[in-house]
């Protein structure tokens, strides 16, 4: 079936030419030099007070990535990406110093009221409790700007603050578990990352705490030639709860800019992470110039017993996207999520997709992601579930739907499912019709259409991924949700 | 990864270079056949055996696994081919022509070439084909492309083969077994060619027998339909052997056709069977089910590239795998839409059972799609036999092991019923049977 009129507008409206966010700050700022050597590293290294044994652990990814090729397996093309030819270190000169909102240049304030992100604490009224409070971590190019709320995390416990910071406040801490999920030599990105990150968010939960509020780092690349490559780092001991957001930008320019982060998540025992991303990095124009090489390593380590840990994404922006955020199942009873919504338009190519790893028993995970590409872009789902020797009564469901606009797009399915224990029961569908024949049957007993029933059970689908992702990002994924199912394909 | 830098040989690799230095000579051909031979071998020289790291061969490294290679297979001996025919009754009694091909010598005698001949079909061997004008045509048929190879490997050195020729409009009345009969041990490498003319009709058992000891066996059926055509053809693969066994099927279809395959997988210890199917003509359907059967150390590998080039036509995909002991079942699909190619109908579907803690399975089950008025669909699924079906059993008094016999065969006759061919769905089931029984 082709898409539906309401379909092909809705995606229209959300068109690269349409980038709202493609503004540049004008902002004095200073910059390490061009090039990647061990100099560099060092400069950064130096530049943010870090021990010696973060510069070693730097130069030894270095080394490491100086060895390794470019993979090619994925359904993407670019030209040869120049390391030597990028800044590895930007930074507005302003923000030297303590962090506090006071300090920070009202120019940048600026930059991110105007993209919706008020950085400004809310006071709490008398007796009145704001709805959603969101405590932010503000990276601009290479550094963060400011983090807020951090006293009132502080009370409850929670540590919420810039990679750099925790470094130098909890040392102890990052290396216990910095590279423990990603290690680094794990892929191409994820060690030039390891070597030249500059800076990006940390969280760590303590045990049995339930964050008081969401977390949230917005991430902006502003300066021209310059590679942001941001660390994440989130820990959730014992029993803890945090939601965690995160949302991207950058201005409109001609050049590709590269972004490569890596994102760890541990969680202990019975402990939950949620992780949401609306990736809206500039995907390039019309004619597929300029744009965000987005290549990113995202994964979860559900470490403990009873632990769980949810991936949503909404992936509508940059030129290239390379990105499997995935879980590790090591956990008796731990549970791995995968929620996404990835589209495509001009001339982005999207190579996606999640892993679902079972190592523990009785582990469960589900896979939802619908793809949508239109114009001349290529969208791909590529999945690996897997089921260890001792991944006993490991549980899948997997369900992928893609939908094409027009005839110069593509869309691609490339699931892996390796099964090596037999109590394992993976499923791996990709039809709308097929969701249940139960829930069909029962809405055509209670007199409902076919055609009814269709659109009742595929709302209440959609809803239901969509209630996956917190409010804040409720309203930007609304415009993706309207999207029908109608003429999906596999 | 740089092609220029040469490869380190390994054992069989060496093995097989030196096969092809003794071999050429005798191996049948035009100059543009030996061409082709030795561009296909330069392949093996420059990549080597595939591995796993080729994507396509991810799941079973040939190389890893095929430790030396041993000698082609010696000239046929018809007699003991006609000995061997005798103890083989794979399909018991099916009234059906029989085609004989023994270490890759097409015998006329043991076929029925004069019966076959008054329906409408024209026997010739392959090599007096190949030795032919269009020899070279027979070997790089379209899409039967250098690049994968197990196809190279069966360039380089086939042997012979026959070439089945159904004339237009033609039915044929019963179904004809091709038999390749090893005579001796050594590897066999056949080609075999079937081309429909306009509106032929035919349906095909491909079977085996004898033993090629440490030799390979590669045979590749190269199918071309005309408009209207219909083919249905059986691929028979039991018994236990340690070489592998590696078959590729490459199907071309005409506007209208018909084309239907099974391809059954019981016993051997490596074993690929690769199908390429490419839709030429516009409202054609291709049917391709699977039934695999592993024990032991066994590896079975279900390969599939459907190629939906143009708008109108439907595939339906259905694979079975059942794993016992500490085998490995690797399904790899994939269909394929090209721009344009709208109204494609396409459903692929696999399932696997797993019988014992130590078995495996790999499912990839690929669409890539790039016209907009498609419907495609996929689904696989793995798990163990259902408890509750095995208690409803047990319940009415059926013991355990026959239980799991009825649920497996069960299992399995989904793919084999749906396949429809009724005359050989009793043999087929048999065999289930026999290997339940004797793995």
């Amino acid at each position: 079936m082709p898409a539906v009129q309401e379909t092909i507008d809705t995606v229209k409206a959300i068109d690269v030419d349409q980038y709202k966010y493609g503004f540049v700050t004008d902002i004095e700022s200073e910059k390490g030099a061009k090039g990647l050597s061990e100099e560099t590293v060092r400069f950064l290294s130096a530049k943010k007070n870090e021990p010696e044994w973060m510069t070693e652990w730097r130069l030894d990814a270095l080394r490491r990535f100086q060895q390794m090729e470019e993979p090619s397996w994925a359904r993407v093309s670019y030209p040869k990406i120049d390391f030597d030819d990028l800044y590895y270190w930007a930074s507005p000169k302003s923000v030297e110093g303590p962090k506090s909102l006071d300090e920070v240049d009202p120019e940048l304030l600026a930059t991110y009221a105007k993209l919706g992100i008020p950085l400004a604490e809310q006071e709490i009224l008398a007796g009145v409790e704001p709805k959603n409070r969101v405590a932010v971590d503000a990276v601009f190019d290479s550094v963060s700007v400011v983090t807020t709320f951090k006293e009132e995390l502080k009370k409850a416990g929670v540590i919420f603050c810039s990679i750099s910071e925790a470094l130098r406040e909890y040392p102890d801490l990052v290396k216990k578990f910095l590279g423990t999920v990603v290690p680094v030599t794990d892929n191409y990105y994820a060690t030039l990352n390891s070597a030249v990150f500059s800076d990006g968010s940390f969280v760590y939960i303590p045990e049995g705490v339930r964050c008081p509020m969401e977390l949230s780092t917005y991430f902006r690349i502003n300066e021209q030639n310059t590679g942001q490559f941001e660390r994440t780092l989130i820990i959730a001991d014992k029993g803890s709860y945090v939601s965690y957001l995160e949302g991207c930008t950058a201005p409109q320019r001609d050049e590709n800019q590269l972004h490569a982060a890596v994102v760890e998540l541990i969680a202990l025992d019975d402990a939950e992470i949620k992780y949401s991303t609306v990736q809206n990095w500039f995907p390039g124009d019309k004619d597929g110039k300029g744009g965000i090489y987005n290549f990113v390593t995202k994964r979860g380590d559900c470490r403990g017993k009873n632990s769980k840990i949810s991936w949503t994404q909404v992936e509508t922006g940059s030129a290239i996207t390379w990105k499997y955020p995935s879980c590790i199942l090591r956990g008796d009873n731990s549970r791995g999520e995968f929620y996404s919504i990835a589209v495509s338009n001009g001339h982005q190519q999207i190579d996606s997709g999640t892993k679902m790893i079972h190592l523990g028993k009785n582990t469960s995970s589900r896979v939802i992601s619908k793809g949508i590409s239109a114009g001349k872009s290529e969208n791909t789902y590529r999945g690996l579930i897997s089921a260890h020797r001792k991944a006993s009564n490991a549980r899948n469901f997997t369900q992928c739907d893609s939908l094409l606009i027009g005839q110069e797009c593509g869309a691609h399915t490339v699931p892996y499912i390796e099964s090596k224990n037999a109590s394992a029961q993976f499923e791996h569908e990709a039809t709308t019709s097929k969701i249940s024949d139960d829930q069909m049957f029962y809405c055509l007993q209670r007199g409902l259409s076919e055609e009814e029933a269709v659109a009742l059970i595929v709302n209440g689908f959609v809803k239901d991924v969509i209630q996956q992702l917190p409010m804040e990002f409720a309203v930007e994924a609304q415009k993706l949700i309207s999207i029908s199912l109608e003429g999906s394909v596999g | 990864m740089n092609a220029s830098v040469p490869i380190k040989h390994t054992q069989a690799e060496s093995d097989l270079l030196d096969r092809f230095d003794s071999a050429k000579g005798a191996l049948a051909g035009s100059v543009a056949v030996a061409a082709l031979r030795e561009a296909a071998l330069g392949q093996i020289r420059d990549r080597g055996l595939p591995h796993r790291r080729v994507e396509e061969y991810k799941y079973s490294d040939l190389r890893a696994f095929l430790k030396s290679a041993a000698p082609l297979a010696a000239a046929a001996d018809a007699a003991t081919a006609k000995a061997l025919l005798e103890g083989q009754d794979s399909y018991g009694d099916l009234d059906r022509f029989r085609i004989v091909v023994a270490n890759g010598t097409f015998l006329a005698d043991l076929s029925n070439t004069d019966a076959l001949a008054s329906e409408g079909v024209t026997l010739t061997a392959l090599n007096d084909a190949l030795a032919g004008e269009g020899g070279a045509q027979l070997l790089a048929s379209p899409k039967t492309g250098l690049s994968d190879g197990v196809v190279a490997l069966n360039t380089a050195f086939v042997q012979g083969g026959v070439v089945i020729t159904v004339k237009a409009g033609a039915e044929v009345s019963k179904p004809v077994e091709l038999v390749q009969v090893a005579t001796s041990t050594g590897a066999q490498v056949t080609r075999n060619k079937i081309t429909l003319g306009e509106g032929a009709k035919l349906r095909l058992l491909e079977t085996f027998a004898g033993d090629t000891g440490e030799g390979e066996l590669n045979t590749v059926l190269d199918c071309e339909l005309g408009d209207k055509a219909a083919l249905a053809t059986t691929r028979l693969v039991i018994g236990a052997a340690d070489a592998p066994r590696l078959f590729t099927t490459i199907a071309t279809l005409g506007a209208e056709t018909e084309f239907k395959s099974l391809g059954f997988i019981a016993g051997p210890r490596f074993t690929r069977n690769q199908q390429f199917v490419n839709f030429t003509g516009e409202n054609s359907e291709a049917k391709i089910y699977g039934v695999t059967m592993a024990g032991g150390e066994a590896l079975a590998d279900q390969t599939l590239i459907v190629d939906h080039a143009v708008p109108h036509c439907n595939s339906r995909e259905f694979f079975k795998t059942v794993l016992d002991g500490r085998a490995r079942g690797v399904y790899q699909g994939r269909i394929n839409v090209a721009p344009h190619a709208q109204k494609t109908d396409g459903e692929m579907m696999t399932q696997a059972l797993l019988l014992s803690e130590d078995a495996e399975m790999a499912n990839k089950p690929e669409l890539e799609i790039f016209a907009d008025d498609v419907l495609c669909a996929h689904g696989a699924t793995s798990g163990q036999i259902d408890e509750d079906l095995l208690f409803y059993l047990r319940a009415r008094g059926i013991p355990e092991d026959e239980a799991k016999t009825l649920l497996v065969l069960a299992f399995l006759s989904e793919a084999i019923e749906e396949y429809g061919e009724d005359d050989v769905t009793e043999g087929l089931e048999a065999r289930v049977r026999d290997w339940l029984a004797g793995h």
